[in-house]
Parts: structure tokens; C-alpha cells; sequence
């Protein structure tokens, strides 16, 4: 049986903190699909469009009919466990400082062996169910679970590696006054984080769901501004090596394109808010919790931005605001591949029109804030990298990755997405 | 060649060595200028005033060895500022309207303190009536033509939320009624009216009539606004000079300022 | 496509000469080409042939980057019209002498040096893992990042599981082999083991524990390919073939490597010699770890898959028993360098037939059986190789 965690005492201020070191991290293209998949938390593997062999390890062409038409597809994660091994020594240093580490074969109902990582609850020789998740490299890694859910199975050692946990760790939400703020703060002190600070903008602007949020569990207010450079340097100085988890839902929206607006005020807020933000919590935050990547049970391990799904395409009813939003996708990306060396996972989590002032013409389907704060949780109890919330979302990336030009004439030309 | 006017010079010499030796004493009305300062908030759909916000150039490191230097950015409207005929739509079309058009003589005057704070202390929407300001003259006597009015309410005194004192109707903070800066503007001839709060007509000046009557009728008559001052309790009713000086911004319709009082020692609080 | 039987061509009128070993090190600061070198002057000398006159060169090395047998013609002063780099480890010794002796058969060459040697620096082996191969940069290494340890580890897990092998069955290969090592002035290990000490050692990747792994070291082996004719012209001492297999990526579709090559072509091993097991003198298998010798000792046709352990139990397998197993002590014993590795077992036999291997001389061995397995590109071992091989005399 798992031990579960306990929560980590204080830590000792007079030790060094351990310096992240993360797993192999080169892949050849064709594996690199299995990170794509892991990224949204789905089992694939190659299948051939000819003749449907499944594949694995990934490759360039069938080990059946040498047809090079390989495709990723969904499978099913049934298998055995018909070798293991505990690694007591390894050459690599991440793996080193983290013996035993197990590892075994399994072989997949549908056809394929593979060597995974192993749960510690799975039974030699015994059926297993298959995971595809990223692990601290950034890349997507097999993983055997036990065949039925077991108490505390989130906390084996090797599957919280692979995981953005929120238990026990310390969240930076950095928008209390919106809805999503004050949904996050509940999901994550449900999901049995130690501490949650939210940030507060503006104190000298009463909002009258203060006193509530001040209420939940290990719920603090702490002043933040994002577009203030200061109170984002303040703030760091003074929690910074205690975020975990950092969660970034401040945004400015305002409907209107580009020509109908008449000025750029409310565009100079979007982009200093919903891109330059970013970039200020970054430049003050990143640092500190790229390095506390190995801390312990309660290292820092993720930084979310809620981002809107127009991100990718341009809604012209929220033209500036989609930009600012595309803006804020890009630096992420460039904010990913920054927080690589310290295992950091960066997720965006890509949302349609919420249920909420700004988006109230919009016709349903909409995201609720309690929907939205669902799905973060999740998706970092998943180690996920990118996450569609809602019906619409799921849609229009589905559509962009189709081809992303048609959707644009979906959505500009034919009325609308 | 020019006749130097021996009394204009001593005047000036006087005054000179009345600020060194202390008998005038110089008193900042001024806030700090930092993002935490309130700024006015309108219904979200209109534009909005900008906060300040300050972003560091270089502090003698790799981005510049040897000097500290920031860029800043606010609204012309942001923390102790200065309104300019051309601000409100009843002053748009007259002469001079703009602070870089301002007669820079303007700039500098006399100032009579009326202290409301007590009322204000009671009531968040204390008014400045015709009743109030001509209880003030039968002390102090008549207020003078082309004389600055400054509304002592000591709301500077307040920070945080208090300050915009926002409720679910909006904002609650004291300032004149239309009567009263009506008869300010119009029987005074008043050069400016100003206040502590952060704007000079009260917080909820949208429900008279006109709507925002401190804003339309100075303004509307070529007078001119201060926001957002400080230390008012420090000055005397009558005999403080104020220095207010806006930044000659093209066309602009007010600045952020420095705004001093010079008052003389036996008169200071 | 069937083949007739009896279709292979024998290997008449070629052999192997000049067997040569170059002294294991642990630690070697030279590069793979200062051990190439040593080996194949070695070879040269005894046979009397100068580097100059050499036509023919086959090279098999894991640390020789960047260069190739291309780039050591150039290094060493060759101008073969024969050339050849191998990269099949562990088969390499053998599949280096099909391709020579079929190209000396057939007249395109006179004399092939085959030669095989690595150095070994202190992080040599830790820098070569990850990029041994695209499947284990994809698939192996980012899981433990235990190498070869690791997946023999899975592999002797799930033999043990399938035919019921104990630790104390790998433990008499081991025990075994060092007794014969002993004998081997030029082995890495110069103690004793007992079957305690194998037990109780620190374990590695479970099963597998410290005396289940090879040393890594530098050296190098080499022999030469020639006429028979050229051979007693000179004087050599020479080895003849009887056979040779080689398959590589057999029975893919096991889910664990259980069997390897040897198993599809055994039958032909044995008819293109004309012998049977019961006449092989000695054995020597590739040893990486004890579980691949019992697949060996299984699919060379010595008991039924999944007896060896028993087999093993019944023979003694040192090099006065009655079935003389790695008799210099094989790579657990002896250390592994590299792609001489693979060279070992060869070199060694041709030393036994021709009666020249001194203190570990199996007495009156003509007929050896010589057996290669190589490349962990992923999870089971992908090139496999076997040759039988007898004195001159016989």
C-alpha cells in the first residue's frame, strides 16, 4: 500500500536547497509524439493507416508493412506486468537521488511491450492500467498503475514526480476579485493545499466577496497588482520562496476589435495586464521557483495561465482582447522552455467565454467560474500541460488543429465561432 | 534702458529672506506620486484613468553602470492633480482652455481655507452650500475675487478604501452643492476651487443637476480645478499663497503637480 | 522462400590465425585507437606481415567516434582494398569473420585483420548510454536511466518467473567462470568467488546484483582471416571453420526476450559442421549476464528452453569439467572492453583448438563452440551470432 504523504515540516533554513536536476530529455521526432499526447493526459501510440499494426517504441515506418503513413492514435492502456526490476544505481543523477526506482514491462492487451515506470501498489505479473503523463523533463513517459484504484495512490513517490500536486503545497492565485479568483481559492483549499494566498489589487476599491474569500480555509490576501511592477517585486520579495504553485487568472477584457474602438486605452490595459503581467510575475517569480524545482514534498512545481481559446484564433467580437490573449500563449511558450531546467511544468489552460459580466450577450455554451477552477485542479493533479475547459473550447481546438486557416473563416466570414 | 521698480524688488528680496530666516513657511499640499495612490473609478465601459506605475530603466547595473533612472506613466488625472477648463465638455470651445495656454501668472495666488472637516467627519456626503461658505465669510470675511477656495475636509487624512469610500451606489465624499460652487464661480469669480478628495465634486455629484456641477461650472467658466491636496488643516483660513504649476503637456487637460503653500509663520497651524 | 539443405558453401581452404589479446585496464586515459593499434600490431607481428602489406581490415569499437575503420586507415598507415566496420557488439568477433572469410574465399582479399578495442575513461560508459541507440534515447533511458543492468534486470525477472530459475542457478555461472578466470593471468578479477558472496552482494537493478554485472574496461583482441595456404606458409598455428550463423531482431514478438537467434538457426550450425552437441569440447557464450548463458546454453542446442538451470546444475562447467564453459572466465570475470568483448570468446577458442591458451587449456580441445549476442537497442538484445571452430590438426 502507498504511504500517503505527510505535510513536509518547516523547512530547515540553515540546508541548502537541492538543485533541480530533471530525467533524459532528448527524443527523436517520432517521440516526441508521445509528449504531445502526454501534454493533454491521453495514452497514444502509432497505429498504421494501412495496416492498423500499433507501434511502439515510435518510429518512421510500420515493423509490419513498411508503410511510413503512422498516425497517433487513442488505444486502449490494458496490459501485464510481465517483468520488473528495482533500479538500486543509476549513471543518471536525477534517477540517482531518487532510488529504488521501479521499472518494468508491461505488455499491452492491444499488442505492443513497453518498459515503464511502475506504481509501487502494482502487482508483480498482475494486469495494469497505462498512463501517459509528462514527466519532469517535459516529456511524455508509460506509466503502470495498479488495475483498481487504491487509497493515497497519488502520493507513490515515482506518480507524484510525474504530477503538478496541489496537496500540500502553496498557491499563488494572483487575482482574488474576480470570479475565477474566488472559485480557485476554494477548489485548491478542498484539494488540500497548505496555503493559498490570493492577490488582492487595488485594496482602495472595496468588492463585496472580500470578507467571504478571507473565510475559506487557508485563504490569505496578500496585495498584488500585475500590471504594477512593484507590488509584483514586493510581493515576491516577500512570498516568493514559498509559491509552489502559481496560478495566474488576472485579465482585462473588453469586448471590441481593432478599427471600432476609436482609441487603444482599453488595448494598452489588455496588453499590459493579459501579456505584460505575465511577463512581470515571471521575471519576479520564475527565477525563485525554477530553482525550488526538487524542494521536497512541497517544491514548486507548476505555473498556470488561464488564457482565453481565441488565443488561437481570433474572436473579432473580442478582436484586441484574442490578441492580448494569443500574446500571453506566446510568451508562455517562451516561459515553458525557460522553466525546463528546474522541472517547472507550465500550463495553459484555454477557456471559452465565461459566465460572467464582459461575455453576458454571448450565447451559451459558457464556463462557469467553478467549472474553470475544476479544471485546473485537475489538470495539475494530472501534470498536465494544456487543458481545453468547456464544450466550445474543446471545438475550436479540435477545428484549429484540423486547419487552422478554415477555422479562421469560420470565424471571421461565416458570422462568427 | 528699463526703471527698476525699487518696491517690486524689496518685495521680492522680502519675501526671499521671509523663506530663509522661516517667517514664511512652505507647506507641501502635495500626495507622493505611487501606484498605490487611488485614482478615480468610472463605470467600467467608459475609458479609465491610469494608475501610476513606474518601470525601472537601470539602477547602476548591466542596463546603465553608473545612473538610476525609471520611465512612469499615469493619466493627466492621476494622484494631487490639476483640472483645466478643456477637461469638461462646458469649457471646450474657451480661450486659453489648455494648461500649456494657461497664463502662467494664473499658476500662483491666493488661497482661502474653508474647513468643513467637522461636517465631513459626520457625513461622508457633506455639502458645501451657500449656507456653509457665507457662515465662513461672516468669520473671515468675504472671499476675495480671483482667489483660490480650497474645501478642508481632512479626507486626506484616510487611506485605503476609505478614501474613495466606495459602496454599492457608488462613491460617498464630500464637495460643493451646485448652489453653492455656483456662487463660488458666479458671485466670487473664484480663479480655482480645490479639495482633498479625488475629485472636486462630491462622490455622488452625478445625481444633481447639472450632473457634476463642480466640474461644469468651473470649468465652464475658464476656472480651474486642484484634486487629491493635502495637508489643508495645516493652512490658515486667509493669508496662504499656493503655488500650483501644471506640466505644459500639448493640449492637455491637466498634469499631476507639485502644489505648495507659502503662509506666514504666525499663521501657520 | 525455402532453402535447400546443404545449401551453405563450407568454409574450405580459409582460417584464423594469430589470435591476440591486449591486457584489460580499468581505466585507460588513450583513446580506442591507441588500443586498436596494439591488437592489430600484435596480430601483424606473429604472422610477420607489415602494416603496409595488410589488404584487409574490419574494425568493431563503441569509442572510436569520431572516426570509423575509415578514419583508422588513415590513422594507423593502412590502404586496405578490404573494409569493414562492424557495429554489431557482442556478435561483433563473429560477424566480422563471416564477412572476412567469405571475401578471403573468394580471392577479393589476401589477409582480413579483424580487430576489436575501446578505451574506457572514467565517465566512458555513462556518456555512451543514452545515445547507444534511438529506441533506448526514446524508450529505455528515460526510464531509470539504468542502462543494460537495467534491462537484463527485467529479462532475468521474468525468465525466473517463466521457468522458475533461482539466483543460486546464475550463481554457479558465476562461481564457475571465476574459478577459471583465476587461471587467466590477464582477468580483471583476481579473488575467488564463492556462491555466499554472490548472494549476499549488493543488488544492482533486482534481480540482478553486483557479480551478475560485467567491469567495463579498456583493451582490445584481435585475430587475423586468411588462406590455409598462407597460414602453413608462415607457420601460424590456424583454427578452421566448420559453421557459422548470424540472425539479428529474431522473434521480435516476444514480449521479453526469452530465446534469441541462435534457436531459428541452430539446426544449420550444427549440419553445415557435421557435429552434434555431445561433440563440442568447449562452449564459450557471451556473458553479458548469467541469464543470457542460459539462453545460450538453451538455443545452442544443449537442453530444452528453460533448462539450463537444471543443466547447469548437473555439469561443471570449469575447464577440467565435462563441459568447459568461458574459459579465460568470459566478461563477468575477465571485464568487458567494449566491443572486444564480443572478440573474446573467438579469440580465446582459437586459442584452445590450436593448443596454445597456456594456463586455462582445456586438454585435447579440438571442436569449440563460439557463440555472439549483442546490441541492447531497446529492451532484449537484437544481433546474435554462433561459430564452431577446430584445431588445424583435426
Amino acid at each position: 500500500m502507498t504511504t500517503p504523504i505527510s505535510p513536509p515540516a518547516r523547512k530547515n533554513p540553515q540546508k541548502r536547497t537541492r538543485v533541480p536536476v530533471v530525467p533524459p530529455d532528448t527524443r527523436s521526432r517520432a517521440a516526441l509524439g508521445l509528449s504531445v499526447a502526454a501534454a493533454r493526459g491521453r495514452f497514444m501510440l502509432q497505429v498504421c493507416t494501412e495496416c492498423s499494426a500499433i507501434q511502439y517504441p515510435p518510429r518512421d515506418a510500420c515493423s509490419s508493412c513498411l508503410s511510413v503513413d503512422l498516425e497517433w492514435q487513442v488505444v486502449s492502456n490494458r496490459g501485464r506486468l510481465v517483468a520488473e526490476t528495482v533500479i538500486r544505481t543509476s549513471t543518471h543523477v536525477y534517477f540517482r537521488e531518487r532510488t529504488p526506482w521501479r521499472v518494468g514491462t508491461v505488455q499491452l492487451d492491444c499488442g505492443p511491450s513497453m518498459i515503464c515506470h511502475v506504481h509501487g501498489d502494482c502487482e508483480s505479473q498482475g494486469n495494469v492500467r497505462m498512463i501517459n503523463r509528462l514527466d519532469k523533463s517535459g516529456h511524455g513517459v508509460l506509466f503502470a498503475l495498479p488495475e483498481k484504484e487504491i487509497p493515497a495512490m497519488e502520493d507513490d513517490p515515482q506518480l507524484r514526480e510525474l504530477t503538478c500536486s496541489p496537496k500540500f503545497r502553496r498557491i499563488l492565485i494572483t487575482d482574488a476579485r474576480s470570479e475565477s479568483g474566488q472559485a480557485l481559492a476554494r477548489a485548491f483549499s478542498t484539494a488540500d493545499a497548505a496555503l493559498v494566498f490570493a492577490g488582492e489589487a487595488e485594496s482602495w476599491r472595496h468588492w463585496p466577496e472580500r470578507d467571504s474569500l478571507k473565510e475559506i480555509d487557508n485563504v490569505e490576501l496578500v496585495p498584488l497588482d500585475v500590471s504594477d511592477t512593484q507590488s509584483v517585486e514586493e510581493l515576491c520579495g516577500e512570498i516568493g520562496g514559498k509559491v509552489d504553485i502559481l496560478v495566474n487568472n488576472a485579465r482585462f477584457v473588453r469586448p471590441g476589435g481593432v478599427m471600432d474602438g476609436g482609441d487603444l486605452v482599453f488595448a494598452q490595459q489588455e496588453m499590459e495586464v493579459n501579456c505584460l503581467g505575465l511577463m512581470r510575475l515571471a521575471q519576479a517569480f520564475g527565477p525563485v521557483m525554477r530553482g525550488r524545482g526538487a524542494d521536497g514534498v512541497n517544491s514548486a512545481t507548476a505555473w498556470v495561465n488561464i488564457l482565453s481559446i481565441y488565443a488561437y484564433c481570433n474572436l473579432p467580437q473580442f478582436g484586441v482582447y484574442s490578441a492580448s490573449s494569443a500574446a500571453a500563449h506566446s510568451l508562455s511558450q517562451c516561459l515553458r522552455s525557460e522553466m525546463r531546467t528546474g522541472g517547472v511544468r507550465v500550463m495553459n489552460v484555454y477557456t471559452g467565454p465565461t459566465e460572467d459580466e464582459w461575455h453576458q450577450p454571448l450565447p451559451p455554451p459558457k464556463v462557469t467560474a467553478s467549472k474553470l477552477a475544476s479544471a485546473v485542479v485537475e489538470g495539475l493533479q494530472d501534470g498536465l500541460e494544456e487543458v481545453y475547459v468547456g464544450d466550445l473550447a474543446k471545438d475550436l481546438i479540435d477545428r484549429w488543429s484540423a486547419e487552422p486557416k478554415l477555422l479562421e473563416l469560420e470565424m471571421t466570414r461565416q458570422g462568427g465561432g | 534702458m528699463t526703471v527698476t521698480n525699487s518696491q517690486d524688488n524689496h518685495a521680492l528680496t522680502s519675501l526671499a529672506s521671509a523663506m530663509a530666516n522661516g517667517e514664511v513657511v512652505t507647506i507641501d499640499l502635495t500626495h507622493t506620486l505611487d501606484p498605490d495612490f487611488p485614482v478615480i473609478i468610472l463605470p467600467p465601459e467608459f475609458g479609465q484613468c491610469a494608475r501610476f506605475r513606474m518601470e525601472e530603466i537601470s539602477a547602476y547595473d548591466h542596463r546603465g553602470p553608473a545612473w538610476k533612472w525609471h520611465n512612469f506613466s499615469c493619466c493627466e488625472h492621476t494622484g494631487t492633480h490639476f483640472d483645466a477648463p478643456i477637461h469638461w465638455i462646458s469649457g471646450r470651445d474657451l480661450p486659453n482652455n489648455s494648461v500649456d495656454e494657461i497664463p502662467v501668472e494664473r499658476f500662483i495666488g491666493a488661497a482661502c481655507v474653508i474647513d468643513c472637516s467637522e461636517g465631513a467627519a459626520r457625513d461622508d456626503d457633506f455639502e458645501l452650500t451657500p449656507e456653509v461658505i457665507e457662515a465662513w465669510e461672516a468669520d473671515h470675511g468675504r472671499i476675495p475675487p480671483d482667489c483660490w477656495v480650497l474645501m478642508r475636509t481632512d479626507w486626506s487624512k484616510r487611506s485605503g478604501a476609505a478614501y474613495l469610500n466606495m459602496r454599492d451606489d457608488g462613491a460617498h465624499s464630500p464637495g460643493p452643492s451646485p448652489e453653492g460652487i455656483r456662487l463660488l464661480v458666479e458671485q466670487r469669480d473664484i480663479r480655482g476651487f480645490g479639495v482633498e478628495t479625488v475629485g472636486t465634486d462630491a462622490g455622488q455629484g452625478q445625481h444633481y443637476t447639472p450632473p457634476f456641477p463642480a466640474h461644469y461650472t468651473l470649468h465652464g467658466n475658464n476656472k480651474y480645478g486642484l484634486q487629491c491636496l493635502n495637508n489643508l488643516d495645516l493652512l490658515p483660513p486667509v493669508g496662504a499663497v499656493i503655488i500650483a504649476t501644471p506640466l505644459k503637456i500639448k493640449n492637455g487637460t491637466g498634469s499631476p503637480l507639485r502644489v505648495l503653500a507659502l503662509v506666514p509663520r504666525s499663521h501657520a497651524v | 522462400m525455402r532453402r535447400p539443405t546443404g545449401f551453405r558453401t563450407a568454409y574450405d581452404g580459409v582460417v584464423l590465425a594469430a589470435p591476440v589479446t591486449v591486457p584489460y585496464q580499468r581505466f585507460s586515459k588513450e583513446s580506442a585507437h591507441h588500443w586498436i593499434a596494439r591488437a592489430l600490431r600484435g596480430s601483424l607481428t606473429a604472422a610477420r606481415i607489415s602494416p603496409t602489406e595488410l589488404d584487409g581490415f574490419s574494425v568493431a569499437s563503441f569509442t572510436l567516434f569520431p572516426d570509423t575503420a575509415v578514419g583508422l586507415t588513415q590513422h594507423l598507415g593502412l590502404a586496405p582494398r578490404w573494409l569493414d566496420h562492424i557495429p554489431t557488439g557482442g556478435a561483433s568477433g563473429i560477424t566480422a569473420l563471416r564477412r572476412a572469410a567469405r571475401a578471403v574465399q573468394a580471392g577479393d582479399v589476401d589477409v582480413v585483420a579483424c580487430v576489436a578495442g575501446d578505451t574506457n575513461h572514467i565517465d566512458s560508459f555513462r556518456r555512451l548510454l543514452p545515445s547507444f541507440s534511438r529506441f533506448a534515447q526514446d524508450a529505455s533511458w528515460p526510464y531509470g536511466s539504468g542502462g543494460p543492468n537495467t534491462s537484463f534486470g527485467l529479462l532475468t525477472d521474468h525468465y525466473m518467473h517463466a521457468f522458475g530459475a533461482t539466483r543460486e542457478d546464475f550463481g554457479r555461472l558465476c562461481v564457475s567462470q571465476r574459478s577459471n578466470a583465476l587461471r587467466n593471468p590477464h582477468a580483471i578479477m583476481k579473488e575467488p568467488l564463492t556462491m555466499a558472496q554472490y548472494l549476499s552482494a549488493r543488488l544492482i537493478s533486482d534481480p540482478i546484483a553486483l557479480y551478475d554485472c560485467v567491469m567495463p574496461v579498456a583493451g582490445a583482441e584481435a585475430f587475423l582471416v586468411l588462406r590455409e595456404t598462407d597460414a602453413v606458409a608462415q607457420g601460424l598455428p590456424f583454427a578452421c571453420i566448420r559453421s557459422t550463423i548470424e540472425r539479428h531482431n529474431a522473434f521480435a514478438a516476444d514480449p521479453v526476450q526469452m530465446r534469441g537467434g541462435w534457436a531459428v538457426d541452430v539446426d544449420e550450425l550444427y549440419g553445415m559442421a557435421q557435429a552434434a552437441p555431445t561433440d563440442v569440447d568447449l562452449v564459450q557464450t557471451y556473458d553479458d549476464y548469467p541469464v543470457i548463458t542460459m539462453m545460450q546454453i538453451e538455443d545452442l542446442g544443449f537442453c530444452e528452453k528453460g533448462e539450463a538451470p537444471a543443466f547447469v546444475r548437473q555439469r561443471d562447467l570449469t575447464i577440467d569439467g565435462d563441459f568447459p564453459h568461458n574459459t579465460s572466465g568470459g566478461q563477468l570475470s575477465a571485464g568487458q572492453a567494449g566491443a572486444a568483448g564480443g572478440y573474446l570468446g573467438l579469440v580465446e577458442a582459437i586459442r584452445q583448438v590450436t593448443g596454445m591458451a597456456g594456463p586455462t587449456q582445456v586438454a585435447d580441445a579440438k571442436l569449440a563452440l563460439v557463440s555472439g549476442f549483442g546490441m541492447i537497442n531497446y529492451d532484449r538484445g537484437v544481433c546474435s551470432g554462433a561459430v564452431m571452430i577446430s584445431g588445424g590438426s583435426s
